[in-house]
């Protein structure tokens, strides 16, 4: 084992970054689905922004069984991928898909009444925060240093040896 | 291949946190429903569905309107009838503002069986609106110039009474008598006499009478009265209930129409039995602001929450009332007050008790109303065990010092800051523990005007059951017995702000306890303010 394989690096502060996101997402997409009487009808009903009318047709039936089964669906994607560290891109993008949604459906614009925040925004907030954190992991894949990539890597590796 | 600990913890290490995350939140969601339906299965709620009412069949019923004003014009709304005016205002509306969904609402409305077959209304200006919007090709409609000839027409098989107060009864009794369906607007009466005297016309009648207390079919109403019946929040000992409003239109100051003149407005029939004057814009338009046409506050807006707590506790006629208040914002001619708090007792109703037996008995009814400040004071109902917090949705706290939840307070089961049960009409299932979001969201109006993604009149509502038992027989909720009550309890509230003495029922013998030398009817009518020491009704006359 070298001197430099102990050394915190970047792709170690990265993948910790990945399993907090990770560990995040799964958390809110685990209770969701243990939760029969969960629905976004709240949160999409009471949307704001230039995208309102969009959200508020979601709202409507029969399209929030969709996006409520759609939404936990998600969530769970990109928490198992982000946490174990596999298809870890695709769960970066989705990420960034979803947080888009959230921010867009609620944007911290300051000319709109903030719903239901704690803390003070202009513009930025923590959806859009966590989104950029999403492209840094889709830019900067960590799976070989901590995730299931690792032992494919390894497999591969053993594999091209036999050879 | 060799495999080091290292390369098993870097590869596989996600695994362990996964399942921790996962069992955290599984088990979090789980203990949390399962606290929740612990508290549902102990309080065992049932919230009401929208009633189902049989279908009106047959030829569509011929329904007349009396009196097409600010009032009149909803009703007809409900009916299924709204004027182009209203369509065109309500379409620039939606315009400019999406969120707007009055007509969208009104178009989705359910189509009921009926014809509006006749208007009557004595300001040619708002009759001809109605003939003008309603005469289509499906709809003929005419226009009578009295109530007594539509009512003998022989075309109207029923009738919508939205008229000043003083015409309630006498519309009411005459086309009770002659046979003709009524719906009449609230308070049911002006004066104590003809409250008993439309009782008799109601009970003699074959003709279905309904009152206009639309609240009655809101769905919160009707699962409250599961949970009264259910004794989930004990003996209720105090209620309180209240009127906000601070704008022109609250204090009924209304428009006043510029072709108003006594050429297009019949002022004797106007007059009917009140003091007679001469021909008065101000009293026409704004009537509910003079004891002559209205009754202010008691008789306008307590009537509505007198009502809407006996639908859900059918506490009848108050023992007493006691009322007090005056004209502190609206010094403007008027002679009824623009605040009015009235105390109601009951004492000898009870809602249940918990609690060693005969400890518990008795109840007050708070109404407190003021027409010069809009902050919402919601509607409270406290009792031993719980509070209840009921307008469109509905809440309920559990008391700290409830002996019938002692143990799940005490097992930190329940708290008395959070609420035990939340019903929102709008929303998809009843929430046990509300969390500070669907509060919010709540507070918004936001989930209860949704019911399947409908919003619903409860107007809408009241008047399709009154025509549905027209047509198949049945009840209707807000009767004569149900506006009997309405009207006494009103009626014992504004003698008791004019005497500025306490009024008492007489329980056994169904009448107002008499005071020697005051006759209450001539109290109930005349002016306060009149600069006379005999409260005279024709005193009016001089204001």
């Amino acid at each position: 084992m070298s001197a430099s394989n102990r050394k915190w690096e970047l792709r170690h502060s990265v993948a910790l970054l990945r399993v907090f996101i990770g560990w995040h997402f799964l958390y809110e997409g685990v209770i969701k689905i243990y939760n029969p009487d969960w629905t976004s009808f709240g949160y999409l009903a009471t949307a704001q922004g230039p995208l309102k009318p969009f959200f508020i047709w979601i709202s409507q039936e029969p399209l929030i069984d969709w996006a409520d089964s759609l939404n936990w669906m998600a969530l769970m994607f990109v928490g198992i991928t982000l946490l174990l560290g596999v298809f870890e891109r695709m769960g970066a993008l989705a990420g960034v898909l979803l947080l888009a949604l959230y921010y867009l459906a609620h944007p911290s614009f300051p000319w709109l009444p903030q719903v239901n925040v704690e803390g003070s925004y202009w513009f930025v907030n923590k959806n859009l925060i966590e989104l950029a954190a999403c492209l840094v992991l889709y830019k900067l894949p960590t799976g070989e240093t901590f995730g299931l990539a690792a032992v494919f890597k390894k497999r591969k590796e053993a594999q091209t040896k036999t050879q | 291949m060799k495999w080091t600990r290292r390369d098993v913890l870097k590869g596989l290490g996600g695994i362990p946190i996964l399942g921790a995350v996962w069992w955290a939140g599984a088990s979090n969601a789980v203990s949390k429903r399962r606290k929740r339906s612990e508290i549902l299965e102990r309080l065992n709620i049932q919230p009401s569905l929208p009633p189902s009412v049989p279908t009106i069949g047959g030829d569509p019923i011929r329904v007349g309107i009396i009196g097409f004003g600010i009032r009149g014009e909803q009703l007809c709304r409900s009916l299924g009838f709204a004027t182009n005016e209203w369509k065109e205002a309500m379409k620039l509306a939606a315009q400019e503002d999406s969120k707007h969904s009055a007509l969208k609402d009104f178009m989705n409305q359910d189509k009921l069986n009926v014809r509006l077959a006749g208007v009557c209304d004595i300001f040619d200006v708002r009759a001809e609106k109605a003939l003008a919007s309603f005469n289509t090709d499906d709809n003929k409609i005419k226009r009578y110039k009295t109530h007594q000839e539509m009512i003998r027409s022989g075309e109207i098989d029923a009738v919508v009474i939205a008229t000043p107060d003083h015409w309630h009864a006498p519309m009411s009794i005459d086309a009770l008598e002659n046979g003709v369906n009524v719906y009449v607007e609230k308070p049911m009466t002006h004066t104590v006499e003809e409250t008993y005297r439309l009782k008799k016309a109601a009970q003699k009648s074959k003709a279905v009478f309904q009152v206009g207390h639309q609240h009655r079919q809101t769905m919160s109403f009707r699962t409250a009265q599961d949970i009264i019946s259910k004794g989930v929040i004990g003996h209720i000992s105090l209620i309180q209930t209240n009127t906000n409003r601070n704008d022109d239109n609250g204090a009924w100051n209304y428009e006043i129409h510029e072709k108003a003149s006594p050429q297009t407005i019949d002022w004797d029939m106007f007059l009917g039995s009140a003091p007679k004057i001469p021909f008065n814009k101000n009293h026409f338009f704004r009537w509910r602001k003079w004891w002559a046409y209205g009754s202010g506050l008691s008789g306008d807006l307590l009537t509505h929450d007198y009502d809407r707590l006996n639908c859900v506790l059918k506490m009848g006629i108050p023992n007493s009332v006691m009322a007090s208040g005056g004209i502190y914002t609206h010094n403007d001619g008027r002679n009824v007050p623009d605040v009015l708090q009235a105390n109601m007792e009951f004492t000898n109703f009870s809602t249940g008790s918990s609690q060693v037996e005969g400890k518990e008995k008795g109840m007050t009814f708070v109404y407190s109303a003021t027409l010069g400040n809009g902050f919402n004071r919601p509607t409270i109902l406290m009792g031993h065990d719980g509070t209840m917090e009921l307008g469109n949705r509905l809440t309920i706290w559990p008391d700290g010092s409830s002996t019938k939840y002692a143990e799940m307070l005490e097992g930190d089961k329940m708290n008395p800051r959070t609420p035990i049960y939340q019903y929102d009409p709008g929303a998809n299932s009843p929430d046990a523990v509300s969390s500070a979001t669907s509060q919010y969201f709540a507070d918004k109006g936001l989930m209860w005007t949704y019911i399947d993604g409908k919003r619903v009149d409860s107007t809408f509502l009241h008047m399709r059951e009154w025509l549905s038992v027209i047509r198949n027989g049945g009840k209707v909720s807000c009767g004569i017995q149900e506006g009997f009550e309405e009207a006494i309890a009103a009626h014992m509230t504004g003698l008791s702000w004019k005497l500025g003495r306490r009024i008492d029922w007489d329980v056994e013998n169904d009448k107002i306890k008499t005071i020697e030398g005051i006759d209450f009817d001539q109290v109930l009518l005349a002016d306060p303010f009149a600069k006379s020491e005999e409260l005279e009704p024709d005193i009016i006359s001089q204001v």
